[in-house]
């Protein structure tokens, strides 16, 4: 089983979740986080007072899968959150030792 | 108020029900200024971690001058005799003693007077809550902005709405350049300098973190100023009417000259610019909302949005004062701007009401800058003096640690937010 983990856009998070729903994911859990890689920050102005925000809101949506899906999921994933523009994200994919699905008690794929 | 002496006001008995209502609904008019109006003004530019100290602060403020008002405060501002040398009027309605439900003042009863008079009372403190923001102890924050009532608002009030000194010399403010926003202005930046600039300032970020609170509160400053300015007339009448449509231009005016020059200088127009220009146009047209025509009002607010925009980046960036609101260039500066340029638009020439007989701009623009003065000299001297007693009480400020993690959470054990 891995984890795929893809930091988006905020404004692609609806497209991705129709995609991933699209390639049979049933789940995903979404949070709000800030960050840059190579897409520059802005500047804001209040009262004279200048600030330079170098963090910038992004998506992350984490996805437990079977191994067997993991290439659909990523595609589906880069296909809805690309723009083309800097700052479309990255995905990492992690082992993912142990699920376990909290009401029934089942454990490894069956609890994905 | 600028008192007109009328043969009305020498029969005495007759209460005016028009005069009366309008008076009650100025009086609330003005309380929402300070409850919610300021405190969400205010709040809303702070740090999320110091909303409610500010709320708090507001509040507070508000309740003990309510109270100091009553027992003190109203009778040592508009009592028959002088104390202190002049300094004040007499204690003959402290308690308000003799203040009963058929006493009156003018055409309204004198309840719905002491009422009024008792918004300016509060929000004239709470205003100054801006120069120390998200460093101040409550305790004594209170301490020092109910003695400042006394010593620096009281007096100032006295001699230029209680028959005091200044009104005798014909100082002209009708609704408190100098009583409210002189000497808010100067008492903030005074605190400022006395207790010190943030941690961090100016380098770490201190944005604003909620704009939609400070521009509601912004709206309801507007909106509350028409009985601010209006009330003042202490009559349903013309001089009202007017006041409040001069008020309104000098709003309409100093958001857009405030905007305008931020476009120019900055390359946008901000929310946080046009609402910060109103506050300026309205306090600058505030002393002279009773005496100018709305062609004078306009050119007194364009005035106010750029000299209060202009002496805004002179404190923050060239002497890089934290006077962490602004409460210094727009209300101190937007005051004596305003006291002054009543001067030159009372004039029948220049739109406005008319100077009394004899009297030309020269002289008046005189007198008008012998009250600012005065007020800067007696706010700023006496403010120092309260600051440095009450520190010797109990701290002004909180620790460097306390500040980080800011006053909801230190002084209240409280958060402003859940989410």
């Amino acid at each position: 089983m891995k984890l795929v983990t893809a930091i988006i856009k905020p404004f692609r998070l609806d497209d991705v979740r129709n995609a991933l729903s699209e390639v049979g994911v049933q789940g995903m859990t979404v949070i709000e986080v800030k960050g840059f890689g190579r897409q520059r920050g802005h500047t804001e102005l209040y009262r004279g007072a200048e600030y330079v925000v170098d963090f910038l809101p992004k998506a992350k949506v984490e996805i437990a899968v079977a191994d067997d899906r993991v290439e659909a999921v990523v595609e589906a994933i880069i296909e809805s959150a690309r723009t083309g523009k800097v700052g479309d994200g990255k995905i990492f994919v992690t082992d993912l030792c142990e699920v376990h699905r909290i009401r029934t008690g089942e454990v490894g794929e069956s609890a994905l | 108020m600028f008192l007109v002496l009328s043969p009305a006001a020498f029969a005495a008995e007759g209460l005016d029900t028009g005069d009366t209502a309008w008076m009650m609904t100025s009086t609330a008019l003005v309380l929402f200024m300070t409850l919610p109006g300021l405190a969400l003004f205010y709040s809303g530019l702070v740090g999320n971690r110091n909303v409610l100290s500010v709320m708090m602060q507001c509040f507070a403020i508000a309740c003990g001058a309510s109270l100091i008002w009553v027992i003190a405060g109203y009778s040592l501002t508009f009592g028959e005799g002088q104390l202190f040398g002049g300094l004040t009027g007499g204690m003959g309605k402290g308690l308000l003693a003799g203040v009963g439900v058929d006493s009156t003042s003018g055409s309204i009863p004198e309840s719905v007077f002491v009422m009024f008079q008792m918004t300016f009372a509060i929000i004239t403190p709470a205003l100054i809550v801006g120069g120390f923001a998200e460093r101040i102890r409550f305790s004594s924050m209170l301490l020092f902005s109910m003695l400042w009532l006394l010593v620096v608002y009281v007096p100032v009030a006295h001699w230029v709405w209680g028959g005091g000194w200044l009104a005798a010399r014909g100082f002209m403010d009708f609704a408190g350049g100098a009583v409210v926003h002189i000497n808010a202005g100067v008492g903030a930046l005074v605190a400022a300098l006395i207790i010190g600039n943030r941690k961090g300032f100016p380098t770490t970020q201190m944005a604003p973190h909620n704009l939609p609170f400070t521009v509601a509160g912004a709206g309801m400053l507007w909106v509350g100023w028409f009985g601010f300015n209006g009330g003042s007339a202490l009559a349903a009448n013309g001089a009202a009417g007017m006041a409040i449509l001069v008020t309104h231009l000098g709003a309409a005016a100093g958001s857009l000259a405030w905007m305008s020059c931020e476009w120019l200088r900055f390359g946008k127009p901000s929310v946080l610019g046009i609402v910060t220009g109103m506050v300026a146009g309205l306090g600058t047209i505030t002393p002279a909302s009773g005496f100018v025509g709305p062609g004078g009002a306009i050119i007194i607010g364009l005035s106010a949005g750029v000299v209060c925009f202009f002496a805004t980046l002179l404190i923050k960036q060239k002497f890089k004062i934290d006077d962490s609101l602004d409460v210094f260039p727009v209300h101190g500066v937007g005051g004596c701007l305003g006291i002054l340029l009543t001067a030159i638009f009372v004039s029948k020439s220049y739109g406005g009401m008319g100077l009394p007989e004899g009297v030309s701009i020269g002289h008046q623009l005189g007198v008008q800058a012998l009250g600012a003065v005065a007020t800067v000299a007696w706010c700023g001297i006496s403010t120092f003096v309260l600051l440095k007693l009450v520190n010797m009480i109990v701290a002004l400020r909180v620790s460097a640690d306390e500040e980080t993690e800011g006053l909801d959470l230190v002084l209240h054990e409280e958060r402003g937010y859940d989410i």
